[in-house]
């Protein structure tokens, strides 16, 4: 034994004199700025996605309906509900956030003698930790979620403003699956969507490499995927998860992926339709439009007859004889047809409702008729000059375009509207000017500032690109006619738009004035509808069809859908003609049980 | 008095095998169950042991009282998901686990870390080297009956957990190395706090060298105690300072270097006559050197930059059909992860290798035989097992 390790211990005995450790009241001590305490949540920013739900390994969320949260669209109305029985505040909930609304407080006391009271709507529940600011919050720099979009691959403005072949030239595979990667399937857009369409699932069948499982999930609420995967206005995609912190997910351009992936000769094989059931009922369509195709590719998968009566030459309404093949080429929208066609759909060109035939006389011959004609009329703006022959409709150019017509192209345009229909027919023209003269001289001007422009951003961008001059929040005065010619627009400045009500209701500065030269002038500011084929039917105060939630009208056999009911759009369209058909099944079928 | 006890021996009769012929009904042993809930034990394990007098005879070792299946668990969530599981498997070091799974995750997808996150990764494997190593010193020292140690290096262990919190908001499940990097770096003024934490770790060793060390009552039963030879590591597996005061220099951070190790200046320590005392010796010695360590990492260390690789959505991440096995040198020893993937979203396989299985249940078995009642806990600590990563 040595003395040395006998004696050495008692030295610990100094501590006697030595300051106490201070060990803090566990009630006064603070957590750590970034400590992982009880959850907040701003219930504003919530959209009830969901992703914490999903993430959390513990399952200790739940999506619940909170008071005072209603289900509107971009925002499932849920709120996330925390079991602190299950959570292990481990924080991926916080992490995933996609709007960033979770974050965690720096608080750990919590005592209560009721067990119940630890499963909590956090920001709902009133905590005493709710204006904290210290927690855990997402570190910047570090992201589970992938923020940026794949770029899409498009023709450059120099080449594509004398060509009319498709801009866009889609997602290859790769690029595919890694913009399908970025979707957090919570599902927000398919409320959102007219059609309601399983946005996540066919998402999902893209990152799986099955286009095949993609294109039959698309067609359970969609018979137009080539059309929608370019031109759709894709509202699911303003209302994407994604875009509260970053780019929204390219929903449409993974839509129109599955559909250019796969060709039109599989499509019966893929569906399982090469041998439908046929029932004995007929059903006409009048107008080959969306809505019209749309109702008879339902009806033929129920079995039923289908005709569809068109005025024009081809099929596709508004698509075809509206949106330029830059946009939306015809094949692809062939595609789209040839495939209902296929599933033993009739088609009778050049036979327009109300003069060719009427609509009593194909009620004779048919069970049901549904009606989707759309809004083929041109709006005037009614302003001295508007009456001259060189003031055109765009609608009326556009189809006559479409229709291989001769259009008048001059050397300076002005074109009056806001809207997509005034960008296709600007960017057209744009072409033609561009061909016919070797350089673009056209000036689009709308009531409405550039904020507010319905047209959508990459229309305007792409508009500019391609030489337009945009002229945004100009009111229309005058068309300028001088020795009957066409000089130009005189235009006031346009202060706003809409009342505070929310009301069209524009208002001007009388002294702000311009003037806009140009030899022709074309009005897009809005189109009409021609229903004058069907008589007696009822209509609402707004001078629509009035019809019911299956779209059936005031005559039991007449439905009635497509943008002159809602709209306008291909996608709300493709909604009511689905609807119209579910409509007309169980009219039909009431009616045989009868 | 009966036949037997007439020729009552100190050491049993033997079975033809060579073991001991324990016969309970021979009344010269008894049998006494350690555990499951006893602190020498380090956590709930059981040793059964068998003893004549105060002497163990034979020593059986029981798990399961601390199942919770994390391996099967795992295969049963998203990569991401598992991470929060993880560190459950060493309750008191879970950063290895952290480690070691975001590793092989990132070594089977293909993923590399940003430098940040490696000087990062380092840094915190280490702080919980030294907070962990704290903890142990106090519960040899306790299991010694020399309960004022406990208190000092506990009151230790705590600033390093509080640093711990500073950087990743937890105490003792860090969470804070995620597959693809870290999720942070440390706050403004760490460094000066982190100094702070050593210099007052060191005033406590000077004690604890007094107190512990050179005291002549843990001499007294340490010294000689479940002496490890040279020969017994490698079919034993012994790793770790067990292993290395027998001057076997096994240390995973040298012979199969990660993370920023290589860049660090470091010796393997090792020692001759591995017995409780001096393995209690070289992890005081160890704690000086992972001191030595974080001061050195502190100094290299950027202080800022990225420290998150880009990932995909950890939501339907799927990682390529492929297996590894991703080590490092945890307190105890080598700890690793055997990680198989099958190309779907989950793992297939965890296989979770924790030093304390093999030196708690096969090396202690072994050990125990001839060992007092009284010295079995100190024995126990001795070998620095943690029970849950046994039975993961």
């Amino acid at each position: 034994m040595n003395l040395k390790d006998l004696f050495k211990p008692f030295t610990a005995w100094k501590n006697l004199l030595a300051e106490p450790v201070p060990i803090k009241k566990p009630l006064e001590r603070q957590g750590a700025p970034r400590y992982r305490g009880f959850h907040k949540n701003d219930l504003e920013k919530c959209i009830g996605c969901g992703t914490c739900e999903e993430i959390c390994q513990n399952a200790a969320i739940d999506m619940v309906p909170v008071e005072g949260e209603e289900t509107e669209e971009g925002d499932s109305g849920l709120r996330p509900r925390i079991d602190y029985g299950r959570c292990c505040w481990c924080a991926l909930c916080v992490d995933i956030c996609t709007t960033g609304s979770l974050t965690m407080s720096n608080q750990f006391q919590w005592i209560d003698s009721d067990p119940d009271v630890f499963r909590f709507v956090p920001g709902a529940d009133e905590k005493y930790w709710d204006d904290e600011e210290l927690g855990y919050k997402k570190p910047d720099n570090y992201e589970l979620n992938n923020l940026d979009r794949i770029e899409m691959e498009e023709m450059e403005p120099e080449k594509r403003n004398h060509t009319f072949l498709e801009i866009v030239k889609g997602f290859s595979k790769e690029q595919a699956i890694q913009e399908a990667d970025r979707c957090v399937e919570c599902g927000i857009c398919i409320a959102t969507c007219p059609a309601h369409m399983g946005i996540p699932s066919y998402i999902k069948a893209i990152r799986k490499g099955d286009v095949e499982e993609g294109l039959r999930i698309m067609y359970e609420t969609n018979p137009l995927p080539e059309v929608c995967g370019r031109v759709c206005t894709h509202k699911c995609e303003t209302v994407c998860a994604m875009q509260h912190r970053g780019e929204p997910i390219s929903i449409r351009w993974l839509k129109r992926y599955i559909a250019d992936q796969v060709s039109l000769d599989k499509y019966q094989e893929i569906m399982g339709t090469d041998n439908l059931e046929k029932r004995e009922e007929k059903v006409a369509i009048i107008g080959a439009g969306p809505a019209g195709l749309s109702a008879s590719y339902y009806l033929a998968m129920m079995g039923y007859n289908v005709k569809i009566f068109e005025a024009l030459e081809k099929p596709g309404g508004m698509t075809r004889y509206g949106i330029p093949e830059y946009r939306l080429p015809y094949e692809e929208l062939d595609k789209d047809v040839e495939y209902i066609k296929s599933l033993g759909v009739e088609f009778q060109f050049n036979t327009k409702v109300g003069e060719d035939i009427t609509l009593e006389e194909i009620h004779k011959d048919f069970d049901a008729v549904f009606a989707g004609t759309g809004l083929h009329l041109g709006r005037s703006t009614k302003i001295p000059g508007a009456e001259h022959e060189k003031c055109y409709q765009a609608v009326d150019l556009l189809r006559e375009f479409t229709q291989g017509k001769e259009i008048e192209v001059a050397e300076r345009i002005v074109v009056i509207g806001g809207g997509n229909v005034a960008m296709d027919i600007s960017r057209t023209l744009a072409r033609l000017q561009n061909k016919q003269y070797g350089q673009v001289q056209l000036v689009t001007t709308s009531l409405e500032s550039e904020d507010i422009m319905p047209a959508d951003e990459e229309e305007i961008i792409e508009s500019r690109e391609e030489g337009i001059t945009l002229k945004p929040g100009w009111g229309p005065k005058e068309i300028k006619v001088e020795d009957g010619k066409v000089k130009g627009l005189k235009v006031i400045k346009c202060l706003s738009v809409f009342d505070n009500e929310g009301r069209f209701n524009p208002k001007f500065d009388q002294s702000e004035n311009d003037f806009f030269a140009g030899d022709m002038v074309i009005e897009a500011i809005g189109q009409g509808m021609d229903i004058s084929y069907m008589e007696d039917v009822e209509l609402t105060e707004r001078h629509k069809v009035k019809v019911d939630e299956n779209y059936q009208s005031s005559k039991p056999w007449l439905f009635v859908g497509g943008d002159i009911v809602k709209g306008p759009d291909a996608i709300s369209a493709i909604a009511d003609g689905h609807k119209a058909a579910q409509g007309i099944d169980n009219y039909l079928s009431s009616k045989g049980e009868k | 008095m009966t036949e037997e006890s007439k020729y009552r021996d100190k050491f049993p009769a033997k079975n033809p095998d060579g073991t001991n012929k324990i016969d309970l009904d021979s009344h010269k042993f008894i049998k006494v169950w350690q555990g499951p809930n006893h602190p020498g034990i380090t956590g709930n394990m059981s040793l059964e042991l068998d003893l004549q007098g105060d002497e163990v005879m034979q020593c059986k070792t029981h798990v399961g009282y601390l199942h919770r299946g994390f391996e099967k668990l795992m295969e049963r969530r998203r990569f991401i998901q598992c991470f929060p599981i993880c560190v459950r498997i060493a309750v008191p070091e879970p950063d290895f686990n952290e480690y070691c799974l975001s590793a092989s995750f990132e070594e089977l997808a293909g993923i590399e870390i940003p430098e940040a996150a490696k000087w990062m990764r380092t840094l915190l494997l280490e702080m919980s080297r030294l907070q962990s190593f704290l903890m142990w010193m106090g519960g040899q020292a306790g299991s010694f009956g020399i309960g004022v140690v406990g208190q000092w290096t506990n009151y230790a262990r705590d600033l390093v957990l509080d640093r711990f919190e500073e950087i990743s908001g937890g105490r003792i499940y860090h969470m804070h190395m995620t597959p693809g990097g870290v999720r942070g770096l440390p706050p403004t003024g760490f460094e000066n706090r982190m100094e702070e934490t050593l210099q007052t770790i060191e005033e406590i060793m000077k004690d604890v060298k007094d107190t512990l060390f050179d005291n002549t009552i843990f001499k007294k039963r340490s010294i000689g105690l479940g002496v490890i030879k040279p020969e017994m590591v490698e079919p034993y597996g012994i790793t770790g300072p067990n292993a290395r005061a027998a001057g076997i220099p096994k240390d995973v951070r040298k012979d199969y270097p990660y993370l920023k190790y290589p860049e660090l200046d470091f010796d393997v320590l090792t020692a001759e006559n591995s017995d409780a005392y001096t393995r209690a010796e070289l992890r005081r010695q160890e704690i000086h050197m992972t001191i030595d360590l974080i001061r050195q990492i502190m100094a290299k260390m950027p202080q800022s930059g990225d420290y998150m690789a880009k990932v995909p959505n950890v939501l339907h991440w799927q990682i390529p059909r492929g297996e590894t096995y991703v080590r490092a040198e945890c307190t105890r020893g080598e700890y690793g992860y055997y990680t198989v993937t099958d190309g779907s979203g989950y793992p297939r396989r965890i296989n979770v290798r924790g030093p304390s299985y093999t030196h708690a249940v096969a090396l202690m078995e072994k050990m125990a035989i001839d060992v007092n009642i009284a010295d079995t806990a100190g024995l126990m600590v001795s070998l620095h097992t943690y029970p849950p990563e046994i039975e993961r």
